[in-house]
């Protein structure tokens, strides 16, 4: 356990793997290696088989073809060894309405044959359901349920946490405290996280590399700076100025690598499409021309883009 | 699939097949004893039996003064009844008791999926049978625990009432049929699980149960008889009765009925059709357990077969199933 909690090993990995329902590919000739102790985001429209391949990692749906391997083991060869060792946290989960949190996980822990009732309550803690322990679960709130999974899916001390959507339905401050939560179990505890989303703006901070996931194939895989910077077209920087708009456009006018300034809605607020990398030009260029800058910030480089970006070639390529 | 069941056996003797079925087991019996439903079965069945068995024990009483030599009295508190209650207990029991095992049963299955536990349940380290294996075993653990608490009470309204014990050869009788009726209940629960497999809404599998609870027990005999007289020559009436059983018997609540006539009453030989030739100057004596028990045997271990088979057939969707359906 310890050589694959420690560094570059990889923890999951599919070779060409497939899942057909019938004459609909659902999944595609997946490859995909997770590293130990990342957090990688499988990222993706709703339909584009996330589950479905989080299900096949898990030996709970056969793949059509290829190959996978947990933790070296193939899961539907040896179903217990990797569900003993893989936390998992289904989409839109669920709980036995009539039992508290505290006897909720009991039951999992009874399930995977764990005598640590002391763990439990520290779990709770730590996702900060240590007051509603005794309250039946059926009175939880929608984000209180993702925690009790999340603490769920951590009883059994797992290597691999896998987490289907796990900021669904969830307000935006919960959202964020799921993400600080599961970047510090993969900081603290070494856990190798998968997690899939819909809402990629929402996971992007969290994950060391993603996976862009559409009908079924990996469109594009990476580090979330590694994939913006990928598209190597000009990139968007917004800034603001109390200076005129004459000064503007005359600190900029020679530039050549500025293609296109648009003043925004708001007065003082430009946006310049430049050539990539060259932020640092366009902040001289307006200094040099006397140009006050009260902020300025990068736009096109968030990840939303880039997705943005993959859905529209694959509309195109579709049609 | 069958790959993938093949697999799980191998593996289980290295995984070590697991105690995780009598968790769900154990947790199964505990939420039902804590339910609503519990509770509601529980007073109807009491009801039931108390009215049943004043009936019985009043019409007892009033034949007791020369009953000194009737062959196992206190049976007859399950098998007699008086006027105003239409039923002997048994056949209460025989109505009554597939609404216990239909109770248990209907959302076992959907329910883990409308709740969205049974995603968690498959993915902790259980073989998916053992999920099955253990709601079904759990749900009748509670349907016997029942039906021991009814006969128990039963018979201790009897003792009081009539201040008669029952012989020991009684108590055996006793307790070979209240195996025969949890058996009985358990084809109920494992049709209700199938429904609710099969059936993603609860309440619609629990109208399919109750449906064929409804066709198979009350219009039974009704629709017996019709196939009956389709099959046979309606000119011959022993051939038309014996086809009518023969159909009839396809049905666990005749298999059931016949064993408890049978095994409660020793003086019972014969569950078919007797011809006034064959009982022509027979002696009637009084039958042995054992010789009861072969009277039934081909009804009990028919019974056996439906249930285990409809649990087979549950055991089987459920396995492939998608765990999204």
């Amino acid at each position: 356990m310890a050589d694959v909690k420690a560094g570059t090993a990889t923890t999951v990995v599919t070779h060409q793997l497939t899942k057909d329902y019938g004459e609909i590919r659902v999944v595609d000739n997946l490859d995909l290696k997770l590293r130990a102790g990342e957090i990688f985001g499988l990222l993706g429209p709703n339909g584009a088989g996330k589950t479905t391949t989080i299900l096949m990692l898990l030996g709970l749906v056969e793949p059509t073809a290829g190959s996978i391997e947990v933790l070296g083991l193939d899961p539907s060869r040896h179903p217990l060894t990797v569900k003993r060792r893989v936390g998992y946290l289904p989409d839109a989960v669920g709980f036995y309405d009539g039992m508290t949190g505290w006897e909720n996980l009991s039951f999992t822990a009874q399930l995977n044959r764990l005598d640590n009732g002391g763990r439990i309550d520290e779990l709770l803690d730590e996702v900060g359901l240590a007051e509603a322990r005794d309250q039946k679960a059926g009175t939880y709130s929608r984000g209180m349920k993702q925690r009790l999974g999340i603490a769920d899916a951590l009883l059994k001390d797992p290597d691999i946490l896998i987490l289907d959507e796990p900021t669904t339905a969830i307000d935006p401050e919960g959202v964020a405290e799921i993400l600080t939560m599961i970047r510090r179990l993969a900081d603290e505890r070494g856990v190798t996280v998968l997690l899939s989303s819909h809402l990629l703006h929402q996971v992007q901070a969290v994950c060391d590399r993603v996976a862009i996931f559409v009908r079924g194939k990996v469109v594009a895989q990476g580090a979330p700076s590694e994939l913006a910077s990928r598209g190597g077209g000009p990139e968007e920087v917004e800034f603001n100025t109390p200076s005129t708009d004459d000064k503007v456009r005359s600190a900029l006018g020679q530039a050549s690598f500025v293609k296109k300034l648009e003043s925004a809605r708001l007065r003082g607020n430009y946006v310049a499409r430049i050539d990539r990398g060259s932020t640092n030009k366009l902040v001289s260029a307006l200094v040099n021309g006397g140009v006050q800058l009260d902020g300025i910030r990068r736009t096109s480089d968030d990840l939303d883009e880039v997705y943005r970006r993959y859905f529209h070639q694959d509309d195109q390529g579709r049609d | 699939m069958i790959r993938a069941v093949t697999e799980a056996t191998a593996v289980r003797t290295n995984e070590g097949f697991g105690s995780g079925w009598r968790v769900v087991a154990r947790k199964e019996f505990a939420d039902h004893l804590l339910s609503g439903r519990f509770l509601v079965l529980t007073a109807v069945l009491a009801v039931a039996a108390a009215g049943a068995v004043f009936a019985a024990s009043g019409g007892i009483r009033s034949v007791a003064v020369d009953a000194a030599g009737v062959p196992a009295l206190f049976l007859k508190l399950f098998t007699v009844t008086t006027d105003p209650v239409p039923f002997p207990l048994v056949v209460f029991i025989g109505f009554l008791a597939p609404l216990l095992g239909i109770m248990f049963g209907f959302d076992a299955i959907s329910g883990e999926r409308s709740q969205g536990t049974l995603a968690r349940l498959l993915a902790q380290p259980i073989h998916r049978d053992e999920v099955i294996l253990g709601k079904f075993v759990g749900g009748l653990a509670v349907v016997a625990l029942m039906l021991t608490a009814l006969t128990v009470f039963v018979s201790g309204i009897g003792i009081f009432r009539l201040g008669l014990f029952p012989e020991p050869t009684e108590v055996v009788r006793l307790l070979v049929w209240l195996l025969v009726a949890i058996i009985y209940v358990g084809f109920w629960q494992a049709l209700a699980t199938l429904t609710s497999i099969l059936v993603p809404r609860a309440a619609t599998s629990a109208m399919i149960a109750v449906g064929i609870w409804l066709v198979l027990t009350l219009f039974g005999s009704f629709i017996f008889r019709a196939a009956a007289s389709v099959l046979a020559n309606p000119e011959d009436q022993v051939s038309n009765i014996r086809a009518e059983l023969l159909i009839s018997r396809l049905s666990p609540y005749t298999l059931y009925s016949e064993t408890s006539t049978v095994l409660l009453d020793p003086t019972e030989r014969a569950t078919g059709l007797l011809t006034a030739q064959q009982v022509d100057r027979a002696i009637v004596s009084n039958l042995s357990l054992p010789q009861s028990l072969s009277v039934v045997w081909p009804q009990v271990v028919g019974l056996l077969a439906l249930t285990a088979a409809l649990f087979a057939v549950a055991y089987v969707a459920f396995m492939r199933q998608e765990v999204r359906a």
